[in-house]
C-alpha cells in the first residue's frame, strides 16, 4: 500500500507539478525528459483507446497496471491531467484525483490571483496541503523496504 | 459479458493475428433538412461529426451512407465530395447514416505497434524496480489485457470490464498458438498466422471464456 508519485499536466503538455513519495526507481533520464515521455505516453494512450474502443466512451482512459504498479488517470474538461502512480492494491483512485483537483488545485491555485496557472506551480501552500493530503490517504503507508 | 477482439503482436511490434469476436452495432440513420444541424469535417479520409450530438449521433461518428447508398471515404458513391454535396439545398431532404467507423486493417497494424511502444514506455516510467510493461489497461467501456511471453510475443484481449477469467484465456491462447501455429510446418516465425486450426481453436476458447467468466449484474 503506497503512493509512488503524482504528476499534473496542463492541456499543452507542460508539467505543472510533480512530487514523489515512495519512488524506488528513477527513469534514468532528466526530469524534463521524463515529463515529456509521460505526457507523450498519456497522449498516445488517449488516442489509442478512442480508436480501439468498440463503443462510444464517456470517461475514456481510467488506469493501467503493470506487474509492479498502477497508474491512475483523471482528466478535467479543461484538459488538466492528474496522474498518480500507486502500488497494485489501490484499485480506484478516481475520487482522490478528483479531490486534488476540486479541493486543492481550484481552491489554492485557480483562486489565487498571484498564481499564474500556466507554468510550474510554485505555491508553497498548495505543495504542503497536497503533501499532507496524500500522506493522510488510507493507502499511503510507506513500508520500510 | 463479451470478449470484443484478440490481437497477437510479434516481438518487433508487427500485428500477426487479429480477430474481431463481437462488434457492437452503433449506427443511427436519420433524415435531415437544410441546413444540416451537425458540423462535419474531414478526418483521416472520412467525414466525421465534429460538433452537435443528437439522437444517438455522437461526436467522432463517421458518415457511413447517404440515402441508403454507402459512401467511399470522403466521396459519395458517384464520386462527389460529401461536404460539397451536403452544402447544396437541392439535395435535401437527405437521409444519412452515422456510426463508429470500423478499423481498417492498416489502422489495426498501426494500433498494434502503438501498443508495443506504450508497453515499453510503461515499463520505463515505472517507479518500482523490475516492472513489466502494461498488463491491463482500463477504460469505462472495455479492458485491454496483455500477456507477453518470454519470447516477446504479446497476446492482447479486449473484453468487457466485468469479464473475468481473462488470465486463463490468455494462457490458453498461448497454448493454442504453440500447438497450432508453431507446430505447423508451413508457418514461418514472426509472420501473420494463417492456420485454420488456430482459428477454430481460438474461437472455441473464446466461447468457453465468455460462458465461464461472469461477474456483476447487467448481462
Amino acid at each position: 500500500m503506497t503512493v509512488h508519485n503524482l504528476y499534473i499536466f496542463d492541456r499543452n503538455g507542460s508539467c505543472l507539478f510533480y512530487n514523489e513519495w515512495n519512488r524506488k526507481k528513477q527513469a534514468g533520464i532528466s526530469k524534463d525528459e521524463e515529463f515529456k515521455l509521460m505526457y507523450g505516453m498519456l497522449f498516445s494512450i488517449r488516442s489509442f483507446v478512442s480508436k480501439m474502443s468498440p463503443q462510444d466512451m464517456k470517461d475514456g482512459f481510467l488506469s493501467f497496471q503493470t506487474s509492479k504498479y498502477r497508474l491512475h488517470y483523471y482528466e478535467t474538461a479543461s484538459g488538466l491531467m492528474f496522474v498518480m502512480n500507486t502500488d497494485l492494491s489501490v484499485s480506484n483512485a478516481r475520487d482522490t484525483l478528483q479531490h486534488i483537483y476540486s479541493n486543492l488545485y481550484v481552491e489554492l491555485i485557480v483562486k489565487n490571483p498571484l498564481c499564474p496557472s500556466s507554468q510550474t506551480l510554485d505555491s508553497e501552500l498548495f505543495s504542503s496541503r497536497l503533501d499532507s493530503f496524500i500522506r493522510s490517504l488510507p493507502y499511503y503507508s510507506p513500508r520500510a523496504a | 459479458m463479451v470478449i470484443f477482439s484478440v490481437y497477437v503482436v510479434n516481438k518487433a511490434g508487427g500485428l500477426i493475428y487479429q480477430y474481431d469476436n463481437y462488434v457492437p452495432r452503433t449506427e443511427v440513420e436519420k433524415t435531415f433538412s437544410h441546413p444540416l444541424d451537425l458540423v462535419l469535417k474531414h478526418h483521416d479520409d472520412k467525414v466525421v461529426v465534429s460538433f452537435g450530438q443528437r439522437d444517438g449521433i455522437k461526436v467522432g461518428h463517421a458518415l457511413l451512407s447517404i440515402n441508403g447508398v454507402d459512401v467511399l471515404g470522403k466521396n459519395t458513391a458517384d464520386g462527389k465530395d460529401i461536404l460539397e454535396y451536403l452544402k447544396d439545398p437541392a439535395n435535401y431532404p437527405v437521409s444519412i447514416r452515422f456510426g463508429r467507423a470500423r478499423l481498417s486493417s492498416n489502422e489495426k497494424l498501426m494500433l498494434a505497434s502503438m501498443f508495443h511502444s506504450l508497453f515499453a514506455i510503461g515499463s520505463q516510467l515505472s517507479p518500482e524496480v523490475g516492472s513489466s510493461g502494461i498488463e491491463m489497461l482500463e477504460t469505462d467501456v472495455f479492458k485491454l489485457h496483455c500477456f507477453q511471453t518470454l519470447t516477446g510475443i504479446k497476446f492482447i484481449v479486449l473484453a468487457d470490464p466485468r469479464q473475468s477469467g481473462i488470465d486463463t484465456l490468455l494462457k490458453k491462447i498461448y497454448e493454442i498458438y504453440s500447438d497450432f501455429a508453431l507446430k505447423n510446418p508451413f508457418y514461418s516465425l514472426e509472420m501473420p498466422i494463417r492456420c485454420e486450426l488456430f482459428d477454430q481453436n481460438l474461437k472455441s476458447a473464446l466461447e468457453v471464456a465468455e460462458k465461464a467468466g461472469n461477474f456483476g449484474a447487467g448481462s
